[in-house]
């Protein structure tokens, strides 16, 4: 299964605030993390948490700082706001709405077979 | 074989990061931050059993296209697809320290520029007069002084070359003040506008850092004698506004604050603005591309284009030119702008290049020019021959010389070149030596110039 890319990006701002709330940490760990939560479904990219990482900062959401790591590295750690925690709660309260009404929807479309679809291509 | 292989890994991780940090929309923190991701992403392929180099090329494919990762940046960043002259250091940015302690120097001598311009005030000497020659004569020294100091602190230069520096400064001290020229007198005009050209070689001593036998170091001189000038131009355009608005709102609630602009702003702010524009230069040199080469190919076909015509108009119509006074001073000039478009268009060419469309333009103008030029100096030679001369003739005619000399051959050189005969390094070698030409006539006019003319 893949998940496709708008709906990896559309749920890629609360996760990563979920994470980050949970106390600081650095991009690599960050993915590490939405990987073994997702069981390897949700396929991200550096290039799609890196910016996204530098957009949340800009707005606000979260803060980085450089600290070295214990390979003796510097490090970019993240960790998130107080602006950051109410936009989590707001988005949690949207994605709580979405998951409820996509419920509600399924529960009454269980009825129906899921071979009830018209068939892709026809010839039988 | 670990050894090895793990000099092999950070080997590529070294040109990975060359690489990515050519993007203009990764910074530099951004790739550090990228590498420890890469780095991490190695660690764990290793632990898991792959060898570092094969880890390495998982690590760099699973972070997938850069030119979509730098794109993906840009639309997070896009203020730095305009690339900013960062005056304050960024928190984030790595190893501070350098850059703060030139801001240091630079602050410091820009203050003494300034103060220093107010310190003959309390022995006497009048800035905003027209009687008193102290300024006039000092000026030069005033103003580059402290720009010698900035660069000698900057470059740390040796003890050699701040004696030398020491000794000609002081040198030119003496030349502006020792002889006794009248307020009125033609020399001392000569040694104001030639005490700033001597000092400025000087002030090249320190740029160079003392390397003053490297042709390279010398163009880097010439490069920077350009932006410097840009520079200086845009603040003192700044200044002006400064100064008139300073003065309009004060006008309007009914006080004259002429004295204060012109007794403090004004010197006081030009020196320091000496010292300023160097800095900017140094600072935004990997910032912005250099503008002076830009100016040039622009003005080049231009002003190739006038000088045909006009050599074209003069052969044509059998027009002699006017012998007049200025007219030695007016074809100096142009042949300085001549100059300047070839040297700046030489600065910024990469010698291994073939000839060019544009070579052969400049080799057109530099022709045209020394054409033109050659005109004007047999008129002058026969008038002068006729009616003696003064310092101010001497001067506006040996100039003439050295020029038109500089000009001829690099023509020669440029056609040389053009035609595959010559290296386009003999041209370049050739401009940067004759800065030594430059400064021996700049001494001269100064130190020899009033002697030899009764100090008239």
């Amino acid at each position: 299964m893949h998940v496709t890319k708008d709906l990896v990006a559309a749920s890629a701002t609360p996760m990563v605030l979920g994470i980050l709330v949970q106390g600081e940490s650095y991009g690599y760990a960050i993915l590490k993390q939405i990987d073994e939560m997702s069981g390897g479904e949700l396929a991200w990219t550096e290039g799609l948490l890196y910016p996204l990482l530098h957009r949340l900062e800009r707005l606000g959401h979260i803060e980085s700082s450089w600290h070295t790591s214990p390979g003796g590295r510097r490090r970019k750690y993240y960790r998130i706001t107080e602006q950051g925690r109410a936009e989590l709660a707001e988005q949690r309260r949207q994605w709580a709405a979405v998951i409820d009404a996509l419920k509600n929807i399924w529960h009454t479309a269980r009825e129906l077979p899921p071979s009830a679809a018209p068939a892709a291509g026809g010839v039988t | 074989m670990t050894v090895d292989s793990d000099r092999d890994l950070e080997q590529q991780i070294d040109e990975w990061r060359a690489y990515m940090g050519r993007r203009r929309a990764v910074h530099d923190a951004d790739v550090e931050e990228l590498e420890d991701h890469l780095r991490a992403t190695v660690a764990d392929l290793v632990t898991a059993g792959l060898r570092p180099q094969e880890a390495f090329l998982v690590a760099v494919m699973r972070m997938g296209n850069l030119d979509d990762l730098s794109r993906e940046f840009s639309r997070v960043h896009s203020e730095r697809l305009w690339k900013q002259l960062v005056l304050a250091e960024k928190p984030d940015a790595p190893a501070p320290g350098g850059s703060r302690r030139d801001l240091l120097v630079m602050v410091g001598c820009a203050a003494a520029a300034a103060i220093g311009i107010k310190v003959p005030e309390l022995f006497g000497a009048e800035l905003a007069t027209d009687d008193d020659i102290f300024y006039p004569r000092n000026f030069g020294l005033f103003a580059l002084v402290p720009l010698a100091a900035y660069f000698a602190l900057r470059r740390r230069v040796g003890v050699a070359v701040i004696g030398i520096m020491v000794a000609l400064f002081t040198l030119a001290g003496f030349g502006a003040n020792a002889y006794p020229l009248a307020e009125d007198s033609q020399s001392i005009v000569l040694t104001v506008i030639h005490l700033p050209l001597a000092l400025w070689l000087v002030v090249g001593l320190a740029y160079i850092g003392g390397d003053w036998r490297s042709d390279r170091k010398r163009m880097d001189f010439i490069r920077f004698t350009g932006e410097w000038l840009i520079y200086f131009v845009l603040i003192a355009l700044g200044g002006g506004t400064l100064i008139g608005m300073t003065f309009g709102v004060f006008d309007a609630i009914g006080i004259d604050v002429g004295e204060v602009i012109e007794g403090w702003l004004l010197p006081c702010g030009a020196m320091a603005a000496v010292v300023v524009a160097a800095w900017l230069v140094e600072a935004k040199q990997s910032v912005v591309e250099n503008m002076a080469p830009v100016l040039t190919r622009l003005f080049t076909p231009l002003f190739t284009a006038a000088l045909v015509a006009f050599l074209g108009a003069v052969l044509w119509t059998g027009k002699v030119i006017e012998v007049e006074r200025d007219v030695l001073i007016l074809f100096d000039l142009l042949l300085v702008v001549v100059l300047g478009l070839l040297l700046y268009a030489i600065s910024a060419r990469d010698p291994t290049t073939p000839p060019r469309l544009f070579d052969r333009l400049q080799l057109l103008l530099a022709v045209v020019a020394s054409l033109i030029d050659a005109l004007v100096l047999l008129a002058i030679t026969g008038r002068i021959t006729e009616w003696g001369t003064t310092p101010n003739k001497a001067a506006a005619l040996g100039v003439n010389v050295i020029l038109l000399a500089n000009l001829a051959w690099t023509a020669f050189l440029l056609a040389d070149f053009v035609r595959h005969r010559r290296p386009f390094e003999h041209l370049e070698r050739w401009q940067t030596r004759y800065l030594a030409v430059y400064a021996a006539w700049a001494w001269t006019v100064i130190l020899v110039f009033p002697p030899v003319f009764d100090f008239f």
